[in-house]
């Protein structure tokens, strides 16, 4: 009890969604090109042909396609955080595209979900999750789930 | 300056070309010791082949050697000091697996500008064990920390997307992976420099652990010790020093353009093609808009869609070769070898595709047909690649002109291919850096 939520990286997501089913990635907009960005710019549009500098955070769109999958069968190396002590679980790896903004984005899927659960094309969701926890907080992430998976 | 009005053509009498003298590796392994030792055996190797004297040597290029983000030992000085110090001017690159090619780049820079007439490239790593890794301390502004501490995304889990996606999109198998090892397996073992010598079989392959789905062990390659070495000159030089050299006809190091609509490591995500398609219009709120253009699943199993989200645009890999061609006014139909980058067995695939020996879709194929390995149309990777190396970061760009030139050459031994006139070498560093050498005689 009382260990802080604390996002792994702060601004990529929702923090604090009324809702679960409002969480959201969070990217910027350009607002003289409209070209999207996720990790987020804040300072400068990265689009060759535009000068801009207005950069307004937008929500993603929540559900994408998988693009591709894979899972991590061996231990990675920090500062990836995990018990040593512990076997290793083989976690999942998730490429989504998302059809609005025309991008790819990755991220782990919900614990639970295995590759034998995935095929390219399935189409997931952004949800909640948490990416570990230590003495003073439990740091919070993003998860990819197919959609019709039990929460 | 009219590069291209150079190069074209292919006429001696006025080129961006350059000589390469001499080449020279040290094995790769993991033999525990120094870069700079490795280095500086490549070195002497390199300028024993050339015949020429250390102290002939006017510019010094260190591909860098990297741990953790710290250099430790700037590559070029450290090569200039372990060989002795003789006054020649000094360079040093960093662009991750581009490294060498960045190098050989600078060599040549300075040479066609007249500013040295013998150039060292040297490039050499003694990796650490296991999964590349980045520095510690908390660094949340270095995409390539996040993506560990985030995701525990290691650069296998990279080449694991890309061979899952492979196989959705083109039906590639597991099986068609393993023969691209078994192929590159027989070559390194007709090559002395490799460090693993021996046959492997599909069975071999299949029966390794996987690492990341589809990947298995024996579908990546791994971490290695070694070495590579060059001395290249002006064609003055050459000409009054050789009567054989082989010629750079052109050295890629060019940068993606947005938006880069494949995932790449060590990214989050792509850029979005979204807002930045002429077709789209630039000032429309992409949001909520599902172009009929985007790339449905569907399309993507009937095979008929290049991956990526954007069909008619040639990806970061492809533009990398196609610089290379233009520079050096040559095609892949003119191409007697290629080495690339197979950091995993089916990255291989991707670069058939990508360097222009088939249409996107059709690298197993070819692969299947034979066409790739010793004794087909167009050998790649006759040195045995990464498969049979392992990664020695700064020196594997260096390595794959090695190779071309001992081709070129016909001193190749038992992986000799007959006649070789033109090779191309690819590859790519991490954060966007392309690298490729064309090679002819």
């Amino acid at each position: 009890m009382g260990r802080a939520r604390t996002p792994v990286v702060a601004g990529w997501f929702t923090e604090e969604p009324e809702r679960p089913e409002d969480f959201r990635l969070l990217g910027t907009r350009c607002a003289d090109c409209s070209a999207v960005f996720f990790p987020r710019e804040d300072d400068f549009c990265r689009n060759p042909a535009c000068c801009g500098t207005r950069l307004l955070e937008v929500p993603l769109s929540p559900r994408g396609r998988v693009w591709s999958f894979t899972d991590g069968r061996y231990r990675p190396p920090a500062p990836y955080v995990s018990d040593p002590a512990r076997e290793w679980e083989p976690y999942t790896l998730v490429a989504v595209e998302l059809a609005a903004e025309r991008m790819v984005v990755l991220g782990q899927a919900v614990p639970g979900i295995t590759v034998a659960d995935l095929a390219v094309g399935m189409e997931v969701e952004v949800v909640p999750g948490v990416l570990n926890e230590d003495d003073e907080r439990v740091w919070t992430t993003w998860h990819w789930r197919p959609v019709g998976a039990r929460p | 300056m009219d590069h291209l009005a150079l190069a074209s053509g292919g006429s001696a009498a006025v080129t961006g070309d350059v000589a390469v003298l001499g080449a020279g590796m040290h094995p790769w392994g993991k033999w525990g010791r120094g870069f700079t030792e490795y280095g500086v055996a490549a070195a002497r190797e390199a300028l024993a082949d050339a015949g020429l004297d250390w102290t002939r040597v006017t510019l010094v290029c260190g591909a860098q050697t990297v741990r953790g983000g710290y250099p430790g030992h700037v590559a070029g000085a450290a090569f200039a000091r372990a060989l002795g110090w003789q006054g020649a001017r000094v360079s040093s690159s960093y662009a991750a697996c581009a490294s060498g090619a960045q190098a050989v780049n600078t060599a040549r820079a300075h040479i066609l500008a007249g500013m040295a007439d013998v150039a060292l490239v040297v490039g050499a790593d003694a990796a650490p064990k296991g999964f590349f890794a980045p520095a510690g301390g908390e660094r949340a502004d270095d995409p390539d920390w996040l993506r560990f501490r985030i995701l525990g995304a290691t650069n296998p889990a990279y080449f694991a997307l890309y061979a899952r996606r492979r196989m959705a999109v083109h039906g590639d198998t597991a099986e068609d992976f393993a023969l691209v090892k078994v192929k590159n397996a027989a070559a390194g073992a007709a090559n002395p420099c490799a460090r693993y010598r021996r046959a492997v079989t599909a069975d071999e392959v299949a029966a390794s652990p996987v690492v990341a789905d589809p990947l298995r062990l024996l579908d990546i390659c791994a971490t290695s010790d070694g070495a590579a070495a060059l001395v290249l000159s002006s064609m003055e030089f050459a000409r009054r020093h050789t009567a054989h050299p082989v010629w750079i006809t052109a050295v890629s190091t060019v940068t993606p353009r947005f938006p880069q609509t494949v995932l790449e490591l060590p990214d989050f995500a792509t850029d979005s093609a979204a807002g930045t398609d002429p077709a789209a219009g630039t000032g429309k709120d992409g949001a909520g808009t599902v172009r009929t253009g985007a790339v449905q699943a569907g399309r993507d199993h009937a095979g008929t869609v290049h991956a990526g989200t954007e069909p008619d645009r040639a990806g970061f890999r492809a533009s990398i070769a196609a610089a290379a061609y233009e520079e050096a006014g040559a095609g892949p139909e003119d191409l007697d070898l290629a080495e690339v980058y197979d950091l995993s067995t089916a990255l291989e695939l991707q670069w058939y595709e990508d360097i222009g020996l088939c249409p996107p879709g059709d690298a197993a194929r070819l692969l299947r047909e034979g066409a790739t390995g010793l004794g087909g149309r167009i050998p790649v990777n006759p040195s045995g690649g990464l498969a049979s190396f392992g990664e020695a970061v700064p020196a594997q760009a260096i390595a794959q002109v090695c190779e071309a030139v001992r081709q070129l050459r016909g001193q190749a031994g038992d992986r000799q291919i007959e006649g070789a006139r033109v090779a191309l070498t690819a590859n790519q560093g991490l954060f966007g850096h392309g690298s490729s050498v064309v090679v002819v005689r």
